[in-house]
């Protein structure tokens, strides 16, 4: 079971980035569980400074940006092996 | 650190048809630019067949060369400054003012806040990351009141519709005022006016994120917000430029001049306390206001309005809110409206 964060205040970049995770993730059919991550401090300690941010695993893959859907179709491949 | 590395970017072909694209939409804009108002006249006069010099012909005439010059100033603009930011990232930005001493630091932290990348809802974990890393107040400041001050949609609308000089001023006011607030702010000891919250977040490690953009991902990301701000901000440009053109063609001359002219002492104020309110339409409003200054609305007061619109929002300073005390938002409200109404009244006294 892979566990996603979207980290960010929950603006119209943070949602756009849960919605292109969940695509991916009922794509490729994997188990995942996608959180949003919302408070500051929390996000901080991503130390992540621009949302919004796209942890896998623990792992921040992206930040500050909005990641392509072949991006994180690849990320979520290599977190599951 | 761990040694697995995740590849951030898939190998993405590196064609040369998008570069290509660009030149070629680039030259066709260079070649369509100078036509617009024969353009313009050609649509009003030959097709529609509406006579010059009469009230509507002219009306229309102006809606007709400004829409497509403002839309196409805009596209050109949007993309040329998102790919360039594209070599941007708060996080270097935070890395090249740490240590800075205030003064320097002000002026690369003003400098900064119009190349950085920025999105209005980071401006918390921004704010946060810069003071952990110990980067002062003022110079912190100084950044937050350029980033939206010196806005690429007024430049490239204030460029269109009221020429280089006046864009230029713009842009050097806005610097000075990003840079002399900040100083300011410094020089108050802000910092017991900063939740406490803030001082006790540790800003944790990324790890080996680093996300290398080819030439081709900047074209594409540039394209990309081209079409969404664009695509945003073009019928608040129709609405604005269409009652700029009634203003052109049916409002009398000197109309304005009593009311928004340079010896209506308060018209600067009172612009700037109107800007405050009216964010989201910052593309619709120039035109109006360029319609408004040929009626006789004086400079000065124009740009200090454009300043409040854009540097001033409400929803900003929501945002705030979370890290800073209300004594600390009203300080840097204040101080930053004094310096655009300063602004307002040295260009109306200078250029008039």
């Amino acid at each position: 079971m892979l566990k996603i964060k979207v980290l960010g205040p929950g603006c119209a970049n943070c949602k756009r980035v849960e919605q292109i995770a969940r695509n991916e993730v009922e794509k490729l059919g994997v188990a995942a569980e996608i959180e949003k991550v919302t408070d500051y401090a929390q996000i901080m300690a991503y130390g992540v400074m621009s949302t919004p941010g796209l942890v896998i695993d623990e792992k921040v893959v992206a930040y500050g940006r909005i990641p392509t859907n072949e991006e994180v179709s690849q990320w979520l491949i290599a977190a599951q092996n | 650190m761990s040694s697995q590395k995740i590849t951030l970017t898939p190998p993405r072909k590196s064609g040369w048809q998008l570069p290509a694209l660009v030149l070629l939409l680039g030259l066709v804009w260079l070649l369509v630019w100078p036509q617009l108002q024969a353009l313009a006249d050609w649509f009003t006069y030959d097709l529609i067949g509406l006579l010059p010099e009469t009230r509507l012909g002219e009306s229309v005439n102006f809606f007709f060369y400004d829409v497509p010059k403002i839309l196409m100033l805009l596209a050109g603009m949007i993309f040329l400054v998102t790919f360039v930011r594209s070599f941007f990232s708060p996080e270097q930005t935070r890395a090249a003012l740490g240590g800075r001493r205030e003064g320097i630091g002000n002026v690369l932290a003003a400098g900064l806040g119009v190349l950085t990348p920025f999105c209005s809802c980071s401006a918390v974990p921004l704010f946060i990351g810069f003071v952990e890393s110990g980067i002062p107040l003022g110079v912190t400041f100084s950044f937050l009141i350029a980033t939206p001050l010196v806005n690429e949609i007024a430049l490239a609308m204030l460029f269109g519709l009221f020429g280089w000089q006046i864009a230029g001023l713009y842009l050097v006011s806005g610097l000075t005022i990003a840079v002399v607030g900040g100083l300011i702010i410094g020089r108050l000891q802000p910092e017991k006016y900063v939740e406490e919250f803030v001082w006790q977040v540790k800003v944790g490690q990324t790890g080996d994120v680093t996300y290398k953009p080819t030439w081709n991902d900047r074209i594409r990301m540039a394209g990309r917000s081209t079409k969404e701000i664009v695509g945003k901000v073009w019928p608040f440009v129709i609405l604005g430029i269409g009652m700029g053109a009634g203003i052109h063609g049916y409002v009398p001359e000197d109309l304005l001049a009593g009311v928004m002219g340079r010896e209506a002492w308060w018209s600067v104020p009172a612009a700037v306390l109107l800007g405050v309110p009216l964010y989201a339409n910052a593309a619709g409003i120039i035109p109006v206001v360029h319609a408004l200054m040929e009626k006789g609305a004086a400079l000065g007061t124009v740009l200090a309005f454009m300043m409040s619109v854009v540097a001033l929002s409400l929803p900003e300073m929501l945002i705030l809110k979370r890290v800073l005390k209300l004594r600390l938002i009203a300080i840097f409200v204040g101080i930053v409206a004094l310096a655009i109404i300063f602004t307002g009244y040295l260009f109306n006294w200078v250029i008039g």
